[in-house]
């Protein structure tokens, strides 16, 4: 899926430690010495994909889930663990030169919660085993129920801030779907490219704790995987990307990556609720701004039309909560999204890249 | 002759100009002698009384107090002539506010080292100050000060005693008294008086009377 | 008419432009002071914050194992719980001759702004250079030349905030430098911690988390030396405020029958009130944009001193060069303007409420009503009273200062009681007329001149307790060192081969060998150290004990006792008899309490053998060494032993180096001292020429009745010349209470010691012959202006017409 980490994946660990961690991503966008690189046709194995792949530069374990209240109101979380690595290694104690670093969300239609964790690799602090599958840093996890099949089919996540605190069980009703060519996703057109499948099949439920108050709820999840060492071209300045869970039972995943020289680079996979999938290579898909909202001194646009002529989707975005904003140590907008139009349902909304002077 | 003075001139530079106060004034003031001085407001009575006292010099002509010209003495000279010769008294009182009646009634006496305290007594006795001793100026009313002011001229029974109208800030009652007190002092003393007045009634008091008109005695 | 009001009002000061420098003057002189001692602090404050408050991660709460170093476990247990804590190890190693402190942080889990960033140092590294061997450290930039081609360590960047003598480094650099793998000294505790986390005895109970570094910090330290500061500028402040209160008092009276013309003529009050401000708000403003350039300049001047003073005091790094902060400029103006208005106050509430047709005439100052002096003696020894009770009311060092401020004003408004009480008795017992008039005069000069004569109390009494406090601190100072360092040559070597081998040749080569071990502890519960010592003569003879048990260097040896500094024992109250926690497990008696000026950690001092058994591992690395021939011993152990230079200081160059800190430290405080004086002097001139010109009518008749003008101007200087020496007099006193209080208990409070008082009467004679000629110098203008007045000028006061 996500492009989303793309650039935000090249900032990890940019964190508290800006400058320094600023220098050593420097350049990473076309240099990939010594990290592995996707290659096309490489079949994909599991349980052993479900894990870290330390020889790439990039990875991400990412969950967005759209949750309604018994209280009737509409939320939506996010979790997402990145791993970053300095060089292709892994190693035990301080000196590996893996770098892990989490987000967790929690949006109401009134209120946004967000929480971000950073840890070193090698000493235990944070990690991903893919058998039994755990993804984790601190107390935040995310771990298989073990429940047979494969290790994705049930999840539980757990994340904790200062303020909020969400414990939630996945349930897939469907199976993993792979992005772009069986898992090989075309980043742009002078053919960066990553590996990417998705779980978007989660029903879930379970319990958010708010500073007020306990909320039980139910919802779709989606869960994303991605890994590559060769993000974004130069000139890419950032994306925007949705998944869209269709009332008919259909999803849709579509990014658009903004190019300073040229006109966006879009995809899009179009998911039948059985999961089978249709990719859809560059200009398919159209993404368009209609509403901008100021947030922390930035205009984001919160509402879009979405188009894919090619399977009838004509639909508008509006965000549950325009002033989703992850003000962690790489800013973005990241939350819940109702869709109408010639399709109705909810879904997830990212963008970064949009700076204060935008 | 106590006091002799001989064309004297002053003038004094102001913004527009030199204005000449005296333009040739000569004057005799012999022993005994009580002598007005009039004019009209600021035709210099008061000039040359500073001149007369010492406490000016002029710009010409020669005065003699007590057989002692002026122009030849020291600013310290001078200082010792008022002390010694002059007894001194203002329109108004000037008293040293700092110190008590009977210090302010002796300060020229005990300056020029002519201290009597009989004469003290008596002289305190006759202004009516004896229960004011240890007043304060600021504690005393304009009659009761002007009184203070005259005894301090005659606590060194000085041989001429100069008074500025004594009685300009005295109401008539209290004006009346103290020039009774004062000439009858006078008297006593045998000093020569020098009193500048614009009162015609009093200046009728005194022995001898001159008048000062554009600079000149008429 | 508005203008033409303006424009008379205006040209008094083209009459009179000696008033408007001295206004203008006294006013930038107060803003001066009170600018640059602002500058000094917030200059001195933002490198805390930036060094002290997060630099290497202290200022926060942590988390320690009394028993030793933390597992990397128990920290990820930890952080699996919840707990957002980081890990710090720390110890000491030495390269060639140097001893560093290195302090190992987690890059990603410190607290924002714990690790050094590049800003300072160079651009040639990157991430992966600080997290994977050799690594990277930040170090201050002495230590970093220091250090350089030294292989041991890892690459160095500069950082100018960083004490000497620490590298600051990554956590996996320090475990390699420190050769200690897996361990971890401290946790730091980050402030925003989750809701809802497991506490801490469930997942590990030996854990204790500890305040926030109390007895170290930087800024608690350094509070009292700022506030000293403080205190001095407010003090020049005040004082500079009394300079303008006489300059504006003096333009007002003289401008009244100005003032009523206006008035007559027609100008509402209200218009006259708007104009004398907006008058007032121009020579403000120019005052106080001069005030802050002078200010600048001297902070600038005083700055690399201060920064040497709280470097040798209290290990604090504030870089010598001071920034010009708007902010502060602005605030400056505004201290300015807010002076000329409090000080111009009462002359514009006396136009406002002048009656139309009051009297033109300039009133004399008023003599002071005896119900007046008699309110302000009350409140006077009230303010004292309150003064001398703060030490009980109050906690800290701001009942140190209460009582400091509350003994100084309370003197200050008792001074004019007293000189009028000395000066009336002067009148009694004088003789010759002259003299009783000299007396009265200048008792009736008192409430014109008091204002000025409190500052001179002021800034005497500070110069007195001031320069009582560093004499005494000196003396004291000098004294201990001589105890303390009591060995002629001290040595230091690299490890514990280096030692058996030193200790083999030194064998009898010197008189005596002293060997010691420094152990970093927590001693009730704050990090301190432990020093083992042998039983020795030297100790015995000449170390500075305070108070002591019956034959406590016995109990030492026997390892019964132990003996603790006075900061220790003053923060803990611990007294000989008491028990003191020298480490996990470890309590022992206290035996005696050592002055230990200059150290703000706890120490403790136990036998040799007793701390060799509890830290089998720790070679003696210094050594103390008595000889008669000291110079022949060191240049041996250099050439034939073979021992770094660098590793043998005599006691010479201790003493000398010591001294130096101690001598710079109060450098700042005498200048201020100097400056503080120098403007009491002015305001004793200001307030001179503002009588003068009033004075004339009280001096007229005693000149015309024959005391000549040089006569009355050398009585004016001599007034000026006697009040100040009354003044120094009452001053003395006040000076010594002052002193009393700074060293009892400000000292206390600040540093954690007390110094003996010593007093130093040379010092006074020389301030009284300072404030006696500076009374000389204000009073010489006026003076000889009263020397040269023309007798027209005194014959305008007889002048009929006025």
């Amino acid at each position: 899926m996500n492009a989303r980490a793309w650039v935000l994946g090249i900032a990890t660990a940019i964190a508290t430690v800006a400058t320094v961690l600023a220098q050593g991503f420097a350049g990473l966008g076309t240099d990939a010495e010594g990290f592995a690189i996707p290659e096309r046709g490489k079949a994909l194995t599991f349980p052993q994909d479900h894990g870290s792949h330390p020889a790439y530069r990039i990875e991400w374990w990412y969950l967005t889930s759209n949750l309604t209240g018994d209280d009737g109101r509409e939320y939506g979380i996010q979790w997402t663990l990145f791993r970053s690595a300095l060089a292709p290694q892994s190693g035990e104690g301080w000196s590996s030169p893996q770098l892990w670093m989490a987000h967790a969300g929690l949006t109401t239609p009134d209120g946004h919660f967000h929480a971000e964790r950073l840890a070193r690799g090698g000493v235990g602090q944070a990690g991903v085993s893919a058998e039994p599958f755990e993804a984790f840093i601190d107390d935040w996890s995310l771990q298989s129920l073990n429940m047979g099949g494969d290790a994705y089919d049930g999840l539980q996540v757990s994340a904790t801030g200062t303020d909020f605190s969400y414990q939630l069980r996945l349930e897939a009703s469907g199976p993993l779907v792979f992005q772009g060519d069986k898992g090989y996703s075309v980043k742009s057109a002078a053919g960066q490219a990553s590996y990417y499948y998705s779980q978007p099949f989660f029903e879930v439920a379970g319990t958010l704790k708010l500073p007020d108050r306990d909320v039980n709820v139910t919802g779709n999840g989606w869960l994303d995987r991605e890994w590559s060492s060769q993000p974004l071209s130069e000139t890419q300045t950032g994306w925007d990307w949705v998944s869209l869970h269709l009332d008919g039972g259909q999803k849709l995943m579509g990014f658009r990556l903004r190019d300073r020289t040229t006109a966006p680079f879009t995809s899009a996979t179009w998911i039948e609720a059985d999961g089978t999938a249709t990719p859809f290579t560059d200009g398919a898909l159209t993404l368009t701004p209609l509403e901008e909202t100021r947030v922390e001194g930035r205009d984001v646009p919160t509402s879009w039309q979405v188009q894919l002529p090619e399977k009838s989707v004509d639909v508008r975005i509006d965000a549950v909560n325009p002033m989703s904003w992850m003000s962690v140590s790489v800013p973005y907008w990241e939350g819940p999204v109702r869709i109408e139009g010639s399709h109705t349902g909810r879904g997830y909304l990212e963008m970064t890249g949009y700076g204060p002077e935008d | 002759m106590l006091i002799t003075a001989r064309d004297v001139r002053k003038r004094y530079s102001s913004s527009d100009g030199d204005v000449t106060v005296l333009n040739g004034v000569s004057l005799d003031l012999d022993h005994g002698e009580t002598l007005a001085l009039t004019g009209e407001s600021g035709s210099g009575k008061s000039t040359l009384l500073h001149l007369l006292a010492a406490l000016d010099a002029p710009d010409a002509g020669e005065i003699t107090l007590q057989d002692t010209k002026l122009s030849d003495l020291s600013d310290t000279g001078r200082a010792e002539q008022r002390r010694q010769t002059v007894g001194l008294v203002f329109q108004q009182f000037n008293l040293i506010p700092a110190l008590d009646v009977y210090a302010n009634l002796t300060f020229q006496a005990r300056l020029a080292d002519k201290l009597q305290s009989e004469w003290v007594t008596e002289l305190t006795d006759r202004l009516g100050l004896t229960d004011l001793l240890h007043r304060y100026p600021e504690q005393l009313s304009g009659g009761q000060q002007q009184r203070v002011a005259i005894g301090r001229a005659m606590a060194s029974k000085p041989p001429v005693l100069m008074a500025d109208e004594p009685t300009g800030n005295l109401d008539e009652a209290t004006a009346e008294t103290v020039i009774n007190l004062l000439l009858e002092l006078i008297e006593e003393t045998g000093a020569g008086l020098l009193m500048v007045t614009h009162s015609t009634k009093l200046a009728s008091r005194l022995s001898r009377r001159v008048h000062l008109s554009n600079g000149k005695l008429a | 008419m508005r203008l033409i009001a303006l424009t008379a009002i205006l040209a008094h000061w083209r009459r009179k432009p000696g008033q408007l420098v001295t206004l203008l003057l006294g006013l930038a002189l107060a803003t001066a002071l009170w600018s640059a001692v602002q500058a000094i602090n917030a200059e001195a404050r933002a490198s805390y914050d930036r060094a002290s408050g997060t630099l290497g991660g202290s200022g926060f709460e942590t988390i320690t194992d009394p028993a030793g170093p933390i597992p990397i476990d128990t920290f990820i247990a930890l952080r699996r719980a919840g707990w957002l804590v980081s890990p710090v190890l720390e110890g000491r190693i030495l390269v060639g001759d140097t001893r560093v402190l290195i302090t190992g942080l987690e890059l990603l889990t410190a607290p924002p702004g714990a690790f050094p960033v590049s800003p300072i140092g160079g651009e040639d590294f990157n991430a992966l250079d600080l997290i994977t061997p050799p690594g990277l450290g930040f170090a201050s930039p002495q230590t970093v030349a220091r250090l350089a081609g030294s292989r041991e360590i890892p690459r160095l960047r500069n950082n100018a905030l960083i004490p000497d003598g620490q590298i600051i480094t990554d956590i996996g650099t320090a475990e390699r430098l420190l050769d200690r793998e897996g361990e971890i000294t401290r946790l730091t505790l980050l402030p925003d911690q989750p809701r809802r986390i497991p506490p801490l005895s469930e997942i590990a109970p030996q854990l204790r988390v500890n305040a926030a570094e109390e007895s170290g910090d930087v800024g608690r330290l350094t509070d009292s030396f700022h506030l000293n500061l403080t205190a001095f500028g407010l003090l020049s402040f005040v004082v500079g405020l009394f300079i303008v209160h006489g300059a504006i008092g003096l333009a007002f009276e003289q401008r009244r029958s100005t003032f009523r013309t206006l008035r007559a003529l027609g100008l509402p009050v209200r218009d006259l009130m708007l104009m004398l401000l907006a008058e007032l708000l121009i020579i403000a403003l120019f005052a106080g944009a001069a005030g802050i350039l002078i200010g600048y300049l001297i902070a600038g001047a005083l700055l690399p001193d201060v920064a040497s003073t709280l470097r040798g005091l209290y290990g604090a790094r504030v870089p010598g060069t001071l920034s010009f902060d708007p902010v502060w400029a602005l605030y400056g103006l505004a201290i300015a303007v807010v002076g000329a208005l409090f000080a111009a106050g009462q002359g514009l509430w006396q136009i406002r409420t002048m009656p139309l047709l009051a009297s033109a005439q300039s009133r004399a100052w008023a003599t002071a009503s005896s119900t007046s002096l008699r309110l302000q003696s009350l409140s006077a020894i009230v303010l004292i009273v309150l003064g001398l009770l703060m030490p009980v009311l109050l906690e800290g060092l701001i009942a140190g200062f209460a009582m400091l401020a509350g003994m100084l004003i309370g003197s200050a408004l008792l001074l004019p009681v007293l000189l009028s009480a000395v000066l009336s008795v002067g009148a009694k017992f004088a003789s010759g007329i002259q003299s009783q008039w000299f007396w009265a005069d200048t008792r009736q000069q008192l409430p014109g001149l008091s204002l000025a004569l409190m500052a001179l109390l002021l800034a005497l009494a500070a110069n007195i307790g001031v320069s009582t406090m560093v004499g005494s601190f000196r003396l004291t100072f000098t004294g201990w060192l001589d105890q303390r360092l009591a060995s002629e040559l001290y040595v230091s070597v690299g490890d514990a081969a280096e030692s058996e081998r030193f200790q083999a040749w030194i064998e009898g080569k010197a008189d005596a060998v002293l060997p010691t071990i420094t152990v970093e502890a927590q001693i009730e519960g704050a990090p301190g150290e432990i020093d083992g010592v042998i039983d020795q003569e030297t100790y015995r003879a000449s170390w500075p004990l305070l108070t002591a048990q019956q034959n406590v260097w016995d109990r030492v040896a026997a390892g019964e006792t132990a003996l603790i500094n006075e900061q220790l024992s003053r923060r803990e109250d611990l007294q000989p008899g008491d028990t003191v926690n020298v480490g996990a497990d470890w309590q022992l008696e206290v035996g005696g309490v050592y002055s230990d000026y200059g150290n703000p950690r706890g120490q403790a001092i136990v036998s040799l053998a007793l701390l060799e058994q509890r830290f089998p591992d720790e070679p003696r690395l210094n050594f103390a060494i008595r000889s008669d021939n000291a110079a022949a011993l060191a240049s041996a152990m250099r050439d034939d032993f073979g021992l770094d230079p660098a590793n043998i200081i005599d006691q010479a160059s201790i003493k000398e180096f010591s001294l130096n800190v101690f001598e710079r430290t109060f450098t700042i405080t005498g200048a201020l001292n100097v400056l503080t004086l120098s403007v009491a002097g002015f305001a004793i001139l200001t307030a001179l020429l503002t009588l003068a010109s009033l004075r004339l009518p009280q001096l007229a008749p005693a000149w015309a009745l024959g005391i000549t003008r040089q006569r009355l101007s050398r009585l004016e200087l001599l007034r000026s010349v006697a009040l100040a020496a009354l003044t120094f007099v009452l001053a003395v006193p006040v000076g010594l209470a002052l002193a009393w209080a700074l060293l009892a208990i400000v000292n206390v409070e600040a540093f954690g010691w007390q110094l003996p008082m010593h007093i130093f009467p040379m010092q006074w004679l020389w301030l009284f012959v300072l404030a006696v000629v500076a009374a000389a110098l204000a009073a010489f203008i006026p003076a000889r202006r009263l020397a040269a007045t023309a007798p027209a000028d005194f014959l305008k006061v007889f002048s009929n017409e006025r």
